[in-house]
C-alpha cells in the first residue's frame, strides 16, 4: 500500500534525513521525501497498519531534524 | 514571504546593524564591555539555532548542521574573534532565508506554469440558474456550461454551441482549436468565443487535467542518480569534514609541541572551526533537486510531460531515436487512394472490404468504410476473425471475404498483384479467389522532416524508423525525411524485437528513445530505455505505457525535450561542480592557513545563493 503525506520541513538536507529515518523505521517498504512538492510517499509492508506506523516515522524524523512535520 | 521569513529577515537586519555599530566603537581598553555587547547580536540571530543545536544533542545527532554552527561560532568568539562568530551566524541565517524563499517562489512559479486546476463547474439548476459546484461532486454524464473566458473543468463531449479553444495550457500549442457539437473536449482548456453545453465523460478525478497535475507534481519524485549521488555525498561529507577539523585542532598543535616549537593552539583550533563552517552541504544538496523540478516545470510549459527526475537525466544522453511510422512520422489519418480490381466492380470490391474490416477500429479499417461513403450494415457481416498483423477474415452475406497484406493472400495460397505506389495495400479475396487491391495512403506530418533534422543537429546519432507498411513505401517515406535506417513489415511483435535488438548494439552509455503515438505501441513504449508517447492528450494508456508525454502530436517536440534534459542536467552538473569545487577548495587553503573564516562563509553561503539562482535558469526553455 503506497500513501502520500503533506509534510512541512525547511532545509534540502533535512528532507534527506527525513527520508533515511523514514526508510528505516519498521513497516516501511520505501520512503520517499519531496522536498519541491513537500510530500512524503510511503510504501508499506504488507500488512503494517499506516495507523501506527507513521507516528513512529514522525517520531523518528524529529529525531534527525527536530523542524519538521508530517501532516497526518 | 510568509511571516515566518519576514521573522528572521528582521533579526537579521538588527543583529546586522548591532554588529557593525559595536564593531565600529573604539572598545579595546574595555574587553568585558565588547565582550558582552556582542553577545546581544550573536543571541538576536542565533538563539533559534543555539536551540535547535541542544535538541540536536540530545538526539544524538552530532553531525546537525545547527549544532556545528553553534561550535563553529561560540568557538570563534571564545577565541575572541567576536565579529567574525556572529557574522557566521548572520550569513548562515541569510542563507536559510535566501534559500527557503527562493524554493518557495519556484515553487509558486512552477504552480503558476501549471495553472489548469479548474476552480468550479457550471451546472444547470431546474429552474434554468447556473450553479457553480466543486468539480470534484460533478457525476458522469451531467451537464455543465462553460462560458467563454472559461476553463473547461471535467472532459466531456459538446452537445450545443460552437466555440474555439485554447489548449496552450496543456500542449504548448498557441493556434486554438475549433469545436462544435459532437466533439470531445478536455479538460483544462480555456473556452474563447461561444457557449458551451458539454456533457461530462469522465469523473473529475479521472480527467485529463487532474492527471496531467498529478503527474507533473509528482514526477520529482523518482529520484535521479544525481540526485541519490548528491545525498549520499551529503551522509558522508559533513562527518568527513567535522573528523578532519577535529584531526585539525588538536594533531598540529601536538606535533608541534613535541619538535618544542610552541603549539600555536589558537591558529589551529580557528583554522578547525572554519572547516566547521564549510560542513553543511546545503548548497548541492538543495540545487540538484530544484534544478530537476524547474526542468520539469519548463517543459511542462512546453507541453512535455516528464514522469520523474530520472527520466529527464536518460533523454539527455539518448542517441537512437526510433520512431513509429503511422502517427508519429505522418499524420495517421489514411484516405482510399486508388483501387484495383480484378473482376468485381470498384464498387462491390469496396463495399465487401469496408464490411468486412467495419468492427475494426484500426484507422485503415476506418479509412475504407469512410471511403464506402455509405451506412455500414453490420448484420450482414458473420464469423469476423480478425488476424494480428495480417488482416480480417469475415463472411459478408455469407460469402467468404479477406483483407489483408501479402501474408494473408499467401496464407491462402492466392497470389497477390504486385503495387509500386507508396502506401498501404489492402488485398481482397472474395470467395476464396483474388479481387484486388485496394490502396490507402497516409501524409507526412508537415514538421516531420524539420524534426529529424533538430535531431541530427542535436548530436542524436541514429534515426531509425520501424513499420508495418511495405518496403517500399516505408522506404519511400524514410528517404524523403532523412532517416537514417527503416524496418519494414513489422508486426507489433517485431516491433519489440527489433527494438530489444537494437539496446542490445548499442553503447553501455548511450539510451534509445522509442517514440510512438501510444496506440497499438504500449509495449515497446516500455521496452526502450526511454518512452516517448506523442499525440497523447485524452489517451490514458499511452500516457500510462510512456516515460515522456508529448501533449500534441508535432514531432518537434522530441528535439524540443532533448534539448531542455540537456540543460537542465548541464546545470544540475555546474552546480554538483561548483559547489563541491569551491567547498574543497576552501578547505585545502584553510588547512594551510591561506583562508578565514570569511571566505569559508562565502563557500557556504555564496555558493548556496549562485547554484539556486543557476537551478532556476532551467526553467527558461523558450528558446531552445
Amino acid at each position: 500500500m503506497k500513501k502520500t503525506y503533506k509534510i512541512d520541513v525547511d532545509c534540502a538536507n533535512c528532507a534527506n534525513k527525513m527520508e533515511v529515518a523514514a526508510n528505516e523505521t519498521a513497516g516501511v517498504k520505501q520512503a520517499t521525501v519531496n522536498f519541491m512538492t513537500l510530500k512524503m510517499i510511503v510504501e508499506f509492508e504488507d500488512g503494517a497498519d499506516p495507523k501506527t506506523v507513521m507516528p513512529e516515522v514522525l517520531a523518528n524524523c524529529k529525531k534527525v531534524e527536530d523542524d519538521c512535520e508530517i501532516f497526518l | 514571504m510568509n511571516k515566518k521569513q519576514k521573522k528572521v529577515l528582521w533579526r537579521i537586519l538588527a543583529a546586522a546593524a548591532l554588529m557593525i555599530v559595536f564593531a565600529l566603537l573604539p572598545l579595546d581598553h574595555l574587553p568585558l564591555l565588547r565582550f558582552v555587547l556582542f553577545l546581544i547580536p550573536y543571541f538576536t540571530i542565533g538563539y533559534d539555532i543555539l536551540i535547535k543545536a541542544y535538541k540536536g544533542v540530545r538526539n544524538k545527532q552530532p553531525f546537525d548542521e545547527n549544532f556545528l554552527m553553534a561550535v563553529a561560532t561560540v568557538g570563534a568568539i571564545a577565541l575572541g574573534e567576536y565579529t567574525e562568530g556572529v557574522a557566521v551566524m548572520l550569513f548562515y541565517q541569510i542563507g536559510e532565508l535566501f534559500q527557503s524563499y527562493a524554493v518557495g517562489k519556484s515553487r509558486r512559479n512552477i504552480s503558476d506554469l501549471m495553472d489548469i486546476r479548474p476552480d468550479y463547474a457550471n451546472v444547470e439548476g431546474e429552474d434554468g440558474e447556473l450553479e457553480q459546484v466543486d468539480p470534484d461532486e460533478v457525476e458522469i454524464g451531467t451537464m455543465i456550461v462553460v462560458k467563454p473566458g472559461e476553463k473547461i473543468p471535467i472532459d466531456g463531449i459538446v452537445r450545443e454551441g460552437q466555440t474555439t479553444l485554447n489548449t496552450s495550457a496543456l500542449t504548448g500549442e498557441s493556434v486554438p482549436r475549433e469545436a462544435g457539437v459532437g466533439d470531445e473536449v478536455i479538460s483544462g482548456c480555456i473556452n474563447l468565443t461561444g457557449l458551451l453545453k458539454i456533457e461530462t465523460t469522465r469523473e473529475f478525478g479521472e480527467s485529463t487535467v487532474s492527471k496531467i497535475l498529478e503527474l507533473v507534481e509528482n514526477a520529482s519524485s523518482r529520484k535521479s542518480r544525481s540526485e541519490a549521488f548528491i545525498s549520499k555525498f551529503a551522509r558522508i561529507y559533513t562527518p568527513a569534514v567535522c573528523y578532519s577539523a577535529l584531526a585539525l585542532a588538536v594533531v598540529p598543535p601536538v606535533i608541534s609541541l613535541l619538535l618544542s616549537q610552541g603549539a600555536h593552539v589558537g591558529t589551529w583550533v580557528y583554522r578547525a572551526l572554519t572547516f566547521l563552517v564549510v560542513s553543511c552541504p546545503c548548497a548541492v544538496v538543495i540545487s540538484i533537486p530544484l534544478s530537476f523540478f524547474a526542468g520539469i516545470g519548463g517543459a511542462s510549459n512546453a507541453g512535455v510531460l516528464v514522469k520523474g527526475s530520472n527520466y529527464l537525466e536518460t533523454l539527455s544522453r539518448v542517441k537512437y531515436v526510433v520512431f513509429d511510422k503511422t502517427g508519429t512520422l505522418t499524420q495517421g489519418v489514411f484516405r482510399v487512394t486508388n483501387i484495383f480490381c480484378v473482376k468485381l466492380r470498384h464498387e462491390e470490391l469496396l463495399e465487401y472490404a469496408a464490411l468486412a474490416e467495419s468492427f475494426s477500429t484500426h484507422p485503415i479499417s476506418k479509412s475504407l468504410v469512410e471511403a464506402y461513403g455509405k451506412p455500414v450494415d453490420q448484420s450482414r457481416v458473420t464469423d469476423v476473425q480478425e488476424i494480428s498483423g495480417h488482416g480480417v477474415i469475415a463472411k459478408v452475406d455469407g460469402t467468404s471475404v479477406a483483407c489483408g497484406n501479402e501474408k494473408l493472400m499467401s496464407q491462402m495460397n492466392l497470389t497477390a498483384l504486385p503495387c509500386q505506389q507508396a502506401g498501404t495495400v489492402v488485398h481482397v479475396a472474395v470467395d476464396g479467389v483474388y479481387s484486388g487491391y485496394i490502396l490507402i495512403s497516409d501524409e507526412e506530418k508537415p514538421d516531420s522532416k524539420a524534426a529529424i533534422a533538430a535531431l541530427k543537429q542535436a548530436g542524436i546519432r541514429q534515426t531509425i524508423m520501424l513499420t508495418g507498411d511495405r518496403k517500399a513505401a516505408a522506404e519511400q517515406v524514410a528517404a524523403d525525411l532523412g532517416i537514417d535506417q527503416v524496418y519494414s513489415d513489422l508486426l507489433p511483435a517485431g516491433k519489440v524485437e527489433q527494438v530489444e535488438k537494437l539496446l542490445g548494439s548499442k553503447g553501455k552509455n548511450e539510451q534509445l528513445a522509442f517514440v510512438g503515438d501510444g496506440i497499438n505501441d504500449a509495449p515497446v513504449l516500455s521496452r526502450a530505455d526511454i518512452g516517448i508517447a506523442m499525440g497523447a492528450l485524452g489517451s490514458d494508456a499511452a500516457i500510462e505505457a510512456a516515460d515522456i508525454v508529448l501533449m500534441d502530436d508535432n514531432p518537434l517536440k522530441i528535439a524540443k525535450a532533448i534539448n531542455i534534459s540537456r540543460k537542465c542536467i548541464r546545470i544540475v552538473y555546474e552546480n554538483i561542480i561548483f559547489a563541491i569545487g569551491v567547498k574543497l577548495a576552501c578547505l585545502v587553503l584553510t588547512a594551510f592557513g591561506l583562508s578565514n573564516m570569511w571566505f569559508a562563509i562565502f563557500a557556504d553561503v555564496g555558493v548556496m545563493v549562485i547554484a539556486v539562482l543557476n537551478a532556476i535558469r532551467a526553467l527558461n526553455v523558450k528558446n531552445l
